[in-house]
């Protein structure tokens, strides 16, 4: 179930566009943002507060890198994988992080801590290589600031 | 015209088409996949590339997607240019890196456009030596097969499915290489018109699976040419069969009626033909007896009793006439009640005498106002709606051409318009799948909703009578309504029978009428109960509570029932009464049914599958359909009782010897009818060499080994003697006439896209014309108005006025016998205003007990939001519901 | 050296705020536009041969002269803040460090095509930059820049940001705006261009960060002024960045026209230690490369397309020679493959076959054969061919690659192994 406080950012969010069906986004982003993901329920009740079917929501859903339709943990590490980054080497950092929490792309940590997804270039190419965990970004990232970097989300 | 240059060859062109439906016109086979003639073009799959030039000094040109480049004078280009031939087969190099090579088991296979290109363009060699992508399956209930890994992502299922038909529940997921066409989770696709995904669908992804339980390659039916008996609006069809049973319909083009789709009701209701429940032995009293000897029996007691007839508004014209002609004028009965004969004959009359055109499907989707009048046309005639959803787009569609956007150029056109919508209202007793389209839905008791009709007509012609004391929202309603048609080019009436009012057939011939005055290109649709409801209204005949009448009192002893199941026309206690009065109970119909349990009599009918035979669509089109194949046994309805009056020595009857002779004399005999013996060939029509046409495609296989198990040498195939078709793969392989061709295919062309190839030009008429007449046009100078405005309807407590709600699946009844379709069929219920069942007490699924029509009904109860108050909707038609005429009172038990 | 558009960015990278920005001169030109007609602004950028920055450098005075300042509203006005390309970072220095720059540079936009809203199309990772933003946009608003009837002119302004959600596509305009619809980021087919028929059907602008941070100042200074800023024909300044293994990678806003040489040895600090320049993408990912021959090239639209390659977004990526060019366009082809929207077929298949070719070269099971297959793709994946310039983009570096690397790629099909130290 929505809560209050999602639908009433859903409605904000119908309000600043032509028709209901245009902040479709806006209103998958504000379920992301309290739930870190959309479920099949959320989703089927975000499309019922835009007039959509569930279909034509998760078409949108499911188009997007940034939308995520299965659980991830409770931080999501995006890991630079473009060219840049390739250059300055991230392989070995993303070696590291796999083996640091035991998965690999796309898995969860068992203590459901710890996502990691590959992404494409953050935007930061002259500080490569590139991390972003949630909202903070790292740059220039080495090998042996991961520990402490990986601390600040226990 | 224009002149374009193809490969410096000059053409004349129609300007404003795009190259690719130019050059697949003028015979070219130009590869494509994303392009369909009736969506329009997206420029997604790349496949239909050519080259195009500056000028004529330019020699190296650029490539260009045909479908997507509008086509202007002195244009040159290639289609054989190296460059464009390369690309073309480097485009099914891609698609096939994903493909799997499963033709051999695809349902698909030999009837795919996807093999067609591949051919076409040449791809031969893979280079792809990788992996490729796979999905998951969904199921997506009886109708559809689904199978992803096929998918060429053309994006033609949700265009189609979407775009066009306003489905919801299907679409595209994900992205990049790995697309996903399909529902977000598994479950029955719930459009009207899913079907038509198997037609639309380029590959085997979604494929009919009806067909697939009795799975035959396309190529090894025997095949003709078809019209759909679920509905008035006589879609054509295509109807396939294989080893003595009907496998496969599909769509058969025509250019007026239902163009490139029809509905699922009209794919799937087909199996009725192959159920068990079918009549197949000429019995008496349950025991098969021999079929002269019935003949003979019968005709007997037709020169010594009183015999009357029933027809029915589900047999052909030819089958009627026949029953009219051996029992004679006065005692032939329609077959329905008096309520439904009133109501058809009025409609035919408005459609026949008065002065607004009936328009055909095709102008209703270039109608840019609609108003509907008591018709849930979704239910009760789906197509017409499918050509609504097209209609509300031709308003919108100015601001396309103001920005020289060509309309074919779909996506670009969808963005334009964006969520705008031109007019269309629809007044119905309850909510309706169109509702969403809608400029303002009207929820109303009929008789209110005639009375809006009224209001309406007033407004546009005040010479039109008035309609007192209507409600504040009813008037500002036929305001908008009456300034929204007056302000539109072409605007359409549509109603129908299906409220079972009068007075709202009335209230729409008014605004036709009104509208037409001011408008020439006003255009009107009724839609009617069943598929021949038209020819039969045309034909004369009493009710049936004559018939019921004539039993009882004593002046007859005898009747022939002609495919008519009267428990569906008549109130069970009054069908028992007249079945068990009468001495003798002929009934010739092909499918059991409760009247037919009944029969001394029961003589095999054939279905439109084993039967020729003309019937008259909502439009006043007659159309023929033809035999698919032969059954033991089973002959025409009008066979029959053509060889009961002959035997009977009845005069005109001895030398009708085929379906030509019944045509020719219901022709003659009766003034409407004139013409009909031209809706198709006579039957000894041959081709310019003097052949048939072949029903069975040349490419179909085993025809001397499919009966090896019964006996090792192959038996003479059967003769036609109603058409010039053959039932083999004899014949002329050229292209038929337009109004018998028993399949699509041209060289190179397996798939329903060789359909190009039979049109004079993409998406036009047939060659030769499109097949069928029309009976009757309007006549201007008979311009006159209903006057009889109902009373408002007042709900009166403890009572409920009761309505018929019609489905898709179920309310028909033969489509309803369908095994796949039955699974569609919803249960019983009476479907109450929410207020209404709150002050009952009821909630949604409890019970409730309604006496209505001398019947005490017990349902369950759904709740409606927008039903008004003291109207309830009880379900037409369902098999599991016995017949009340309705509307009517219904006493709600506490 | 004149920076216009960077010489106010604090040390601390903190976004300016509207004080601050006043102080410096800002919103001044938005008081001159005001009292100036939409036609004589349109006039005004097009005599300063303003290019977009977005990557086609195509003329903005131009772009604007297409929209119908007479149809009526809405009409919409959007800054491609998207900046996905692999390799570009200079969008984010303005929209982080100077957001009331292009705030004002979007209502002159704004203005000169009569558009009454407005949007930041803000790429998601940006999160400083989505706030720096918000804060602007309020700040606007409350002294009056943005709303209605902006100081007495009569004229109406809304400003939003839309933060997107993951999808190199989105910056593609058309794309942008089916994904601003609340749609799948898919492109449209041209025509109708957004000019006429935009966003929600409406005429649409659509331009870069960097574009209309531009427009202050040449409403401020003039088009010969801003003309002159450049070495070459191509007017203005140009936000120059350098990634990849040099001394000091970064970004710099420098006349445009500046040779490639120059970037990168002095402003870039040269090659890393031990290292020496092979190539580079001139302007992010889907740029051919620029080899040594190349160095001298003047870095404006004009001169690196006559050196077969484009400017793009002028961030340049740079390969050194440890570095396996085979991984490396391997890497590129990956992302596009990823990014790919799925709409038209050769993108949505051909680039995961170029990327699965690249990587069997790459892990030694490449053949002669797959170098024809590359080729192939490069021709047939060309401007044109596919619905939209995603792919084309994508066979730029590929193209070049096999041009000026081509024993690379023979010699790990012979060698069946990568004979770089970097994979
Ligand atoms: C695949 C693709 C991605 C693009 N991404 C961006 C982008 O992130 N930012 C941008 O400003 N332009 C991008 N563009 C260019 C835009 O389509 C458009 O040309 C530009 O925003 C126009 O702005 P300008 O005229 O100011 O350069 C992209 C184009 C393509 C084909
Ligand atoms: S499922 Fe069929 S119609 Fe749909 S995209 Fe795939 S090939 Fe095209
Ligand atoms: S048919 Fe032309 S691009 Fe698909």
């Amino acid at each position: 179930m929505l809560t209050d406080l999602e639908i009433k950012e859903i409605e904000h969010a119908i309000k600043l566009v032509p028709h209901k069906k245009a902040a479709s986004v806006e209103a998958l982003k504000v379920v992301q943002e309290h739930r870190r993901w959309v479920s099949d329920e959320s989703l089927r009740e975000v499309a019922k507060l835009l007039d959509m079917s569930p279909e034509e929501l998760d078409s949108v859903a499911t188009f997007y890198n940034m939308i995520f339709r299965r659980e991830v943990g409770k931080h999501v590490i995006l890991v630079c994988d473009s060219i840049s980054c390739w250059v300055m080497g991230y392989e070995n950092l993303r070696d590291q992080l796999f083996s640091r929490l035991g998965i690999k792309y796309g898995e969860t940590t068992s203590d459901g801590r710890f996502t990691i997804l590959p992404n494409c270039c953050l935007g930061t190419c002259d500080c490569a290589p590139a991390l972003m965990i949630d909202h903070d970004l790292y740059r220039n990232v080495t090998g042996e600031q991961l520990e402490g970097i990986l601390k600040r989300y226990e | 015209m224009v002149t374009i240059y193809i490969d410096n060859t000059p053409y004349q062109v129609k300007p404003g088409k795009n190259l690719l439906e130019t050059c697949l016109t003028l015979g070219f086979d130009l590869p494509y996949f994303c392009w369909h003639p009736a969506l329009g073009s997206v420029g997604a799959c790349r496949q239909c590339a050519i080259k195009m030039y500056r000028d004529a000094d330019d020699k190296s040109g650029r490539l260009v997607m045909s479908c997507m480049e509008p086509v202007s004078n002195n244009q040159r280009i290639s289609i054989a240019d190296k460059t464009a031939v390369d690309f073309r087969e480097g485009v099914i190099e891609w698609l096939m890196t994903n493909h799997p090579h499963d033709c051999a088991v695809c349902d698909e296979g030999g009837a795919c456009h996807l093999q067609d290109m591949t051919v076409m363009t040449g791809h031969t060699y893979r280079r792809f030596k990788f992996k490729k992508r796979t999905h998951v399956n969904q199921d997506l209930g009886p109708f559809i097969n689904h199978e992803m890994n096929r998918c060429i992502q053309c994006y033609r299922c949700v265009r189609f499915y979407k775009d066009y038909a306003g489905g919801e529940d299907l679409d595209v997921f994900a992205s990049k290489s790995n697309v996903y066409f399909g529902r977000s989770e598994p479950g029955t696709l719930e459009s009207e018109f899913s079907g038509n995904l198997s037609e639309v669908c380029p590959t085997g992804v979604f494929t009919d699976k009806t067909l697939k339980q009795h799975y035959t390659r396309k190529w090894d039916l025997t095949m003709a040419p078809s019209i759909c008996q679920h509905c008035s609006l006589g879609c054509n069809i295509i109807a396939g069969e294989r080893y003595g049973d009907l496998r496969m319909i599909a769509n058969r083009y025509h250019g007026e009626v239902n163009g490139y789709f029809i509905c699922d009701r009209g794919r799937f209701g087909y199996e009725f033909v192959n159920a068990p429940a079918r009549v197949r032995q000429t019995t008496q009293l349950g025991q098969p007896v021999d079929e002269d000897k019935a003949i003979t029996q019968i005709s007997e007691l037709l020169k010594n009793s009183k015999v009357i007839g029933i027809g029915s508004p589900r047999a052909s014209l030819e089958s009627n006439y026949a029953l009219k002609k051996l029992v004679g004028e006065t005692n032939f009965h329609k077959g329905v009640s008096r309520q439904e004969q009133a109501l058809m004959e009025l409609a035919v009359s408005i459609l026949n005498t008065g002065p607004v055109r009936a328009l055909s499907m095709k102008e209703v989707e270039k109608a840019d106002a609609v108003f509907i009048l008591g018709e849930d046309l979704t239910n009760t005639s789906p197509m017409l709606a499918l050509a609504i959803r097209q209609s509300v787009r031709q308003q919108p569609l100015h601001e396309v051409n103001a920005l020289a956007v060509p309309e074919w150029n779909d996506a670009a056109a969808r963005e334009i318009i964006q969520q705008k919508k031109g007019p269309l209202f629809v007044a119905t007793v309850a909510e309706t799948k169109l509702d969403s389209m809608a400029t303002k839905t009207f929820r109303a008791a009929p008789q209110d909703i005639s009375r809006l009709g009224f209001a309406v007509a007033n407004l546009i012609d005040p010479s039109a009578p008035q309609v007192s004391n209507l409600h504040e929202d009813e008037r500002a309603m036929s305001e908008l309504i009456a300034k929204s048609l007056l302000a539109s080019e072409r605007p359409v009436i549509i109603s129908g029978t299906s409220c079972q009012s009068d007075s709202v057939l009335k209230a729409a011939a008014n605004v036709a009428t009104a509208l037409q005055k001011r408008n020439k290109n006003t255009g009107i649709v009724l839609t009617f109960p069943e598929s021949n409801s038209v020819g039969l209204a045309l034909m004369g005949g009493n009710p049936l509570e004559e018939a019921f009448q004539k039993v009882k009192s004593g002046n007859t002893d005898t009747v022939i029932i002609l495919e008519n199941d009267l428990y569906r026309h008549s109130q069970t206690t009054l069908v028992d009464e007249f079945l068990t009065k009468c001495k003798t109970v002929v009934v010739v119909d092909h499918s059991q049914q409760a009247t037919s349990a009944k029969a001394q009599w029961l003589i095999p009918a054939g279905t439109f599958a084993e039967a020729d035979g003309t019937i008259v669509n909502n439009e006043g089109r007659a159309q023929r359909y033809f035999q698919v194949y032969e059954k033991m046994n089973v002959k025409e309805s009008w066979r029959w009782l053509t060889n009961l009056g002959a035997t009977a020595g009845i005069t005109p009857m001895q030398s009708w010897k085929n379906i030509d002779h019944i045509t020719k004399a219901l022709a003659q005999e009766e003034e409407v009818f004139r013409g009909i013996e031209r809706v198709s060939l006579t039957s000894d029509y041959r081709m310019q060499d003097g052949q048939r046409v072949p029903r069975a495609p040349h490419r179909y296989s085993g025809r001397t080994a499919m009966l090896a198990n019964v006996t090792v040498s192959e038996p003479k195939p059967p003769e036609d003697p109603d058409s010039g078709m053959s039932f083999t793969m004899e014949g002329t392989r050229a292209m038929p006439p337009s109004s018998m061709i028993p399949f699509f295919w041209s060289p190179g062309w397996n798939s329903v896209q060789s359909v190009n190839k039979y049109q004079e030009e993409v998406g036009a008429a047939l060659r030769g014309g499109d097949p069928g007449i029309r009976l009757f046009e309007a006549s201007a100078t008979q311009s006159h108005y209903f006057n009889e405005v109902p009373e408002k309807f007042i709900a009166v407590d403890s009572k409920l006025w009761i309505v018929p709600l019609h489905h898709i699946y179920g309310s028909e009844e033969l489509s309803a016998k369908s095994a796949s379709v039955a699974k569609r069929v919803p249960l019983p219920y009476l479907m109450l205003n929410a207020e209404d069942a709150a002050k009952l007490g009821l909630k949604e699924g409890d019970a409730i007990e309604v006496a209505v029509g001398g019947d005490q009904l017990r349902l369950p109860v759904k709740v409606s939001a927008s039903l008004s108050m003291g109207v309830a909707g009880l379900p037409a038609g369902l098999p599991t519901l016995s017949f009340v005429e309705l509307p009517a009172w219904g006493l709600v038990k506490r | 050296m004149e920076r216009p558009l960077t010489e106010h960015i604090r040390k601390d990278g903190r976004p300016l705020t509207l004080k601050e920005y006043e102080a410096v001169g800002g919103y001044q030109a938005l008081r001159k536009i005001l009292k100036m007609s939409p036609k004589e602004v349109q006039t005004l950028v097009k005599d300063s041969n303003l290019r977009g920055r977005g990557g086609a450098g195509f003329s903005t005075g131009l772009k604007w002269s297409f929209v119908p300042l007479d149809a009526p509203k809405p009409k919409y006005l959007i800054t491609n803040a998207d900046e996905m390309e692999p390799g570009t970072f200079k969008d984010r220095i303005l929209l982080e460090c100077t957001p009331h720059q292009l705030i004002e540079g979007m209502i002159i936009a704004a203005y000169a095509i009569q558009a009454d809203i407005s949007y930041v199309y803000l790429r998601w990772a940006y999160k400083t930059a989505a706030q720096a933003i918000l804060n602007a946009i309020a700040e606007a608003n409350a002294a009056g820049y943005l709303g209605k009837n902006i100081f007495g002119s009569g004229y109406d302004l809304e400003m939003h940001l839309h933060t997107g959600v993951g999808r190199y596509m989105c910056g593609e305009e058309t794309a942008l705006l089916n994904s601003l619809e609340g749609k799948r980021a898919t492109p449209r087919a041209k025509p109708p261009f957004p000019q006429v028929s935009g966003l929600f059907g409406r005429p649409t602008i659509v331009n870069n960060v960097e574009t209309l941070c531009c427009l202050p100042h040449i409403i401020n200074n003039g088009a010969e002024w801003f003309k002159k800023l450049s070495l070459t024909g191509d007017a203005g300044t140009k936000i120059y960045g350098v990634s990849g293994k040099v001394k000091k990678p970064g970004a710099w806003e420098l006349p445009m026209g500046i040779t490639l040489r120059e970037l990168i040895e002095e402003h870039a600090g040269g090659m890393q230690d031990g290292l020496k320049f092979r190539g580079a993408l001139p302007g992010g990912a889907s740029t051919d490369f620029l080899v040594e021959q190349h160095l001298d090239v003047k870095m404006d639209y004009t001169s690196v397309a006559a050196a077969g390659s484009r400017l793009g977004t002028g961030t340049v990526v740079v390969m050194d020679d440890k570095t396996c060019p085979v991984g490396f366009v391997e890497n590129l082809e990956h992302f596009f493959a990823q990014e790919s929207c799925g709409f038209c077929t050769p993108c949505r298949e051909g680039l995961p076959w170029v990327e699965k070719i690249l990587s069997a070269i790459d892990s030694g099971s490449g053949t002669m054969e797959d170098i024809q297959l590359l080729e192939h793709h490069t021709k047939f994946l060309g401007p044109g061919n596919t619905f939209c310039a995603f792919a084309p983009g994508a066979m730029e570096p590929l193209q070049s690659a096999l041009k000026y690397f081509r024993n690379d790629f023979e010699q790990h099909i012979k060698e069946k192994r990568c004979p770089m130290e970097h994979r």
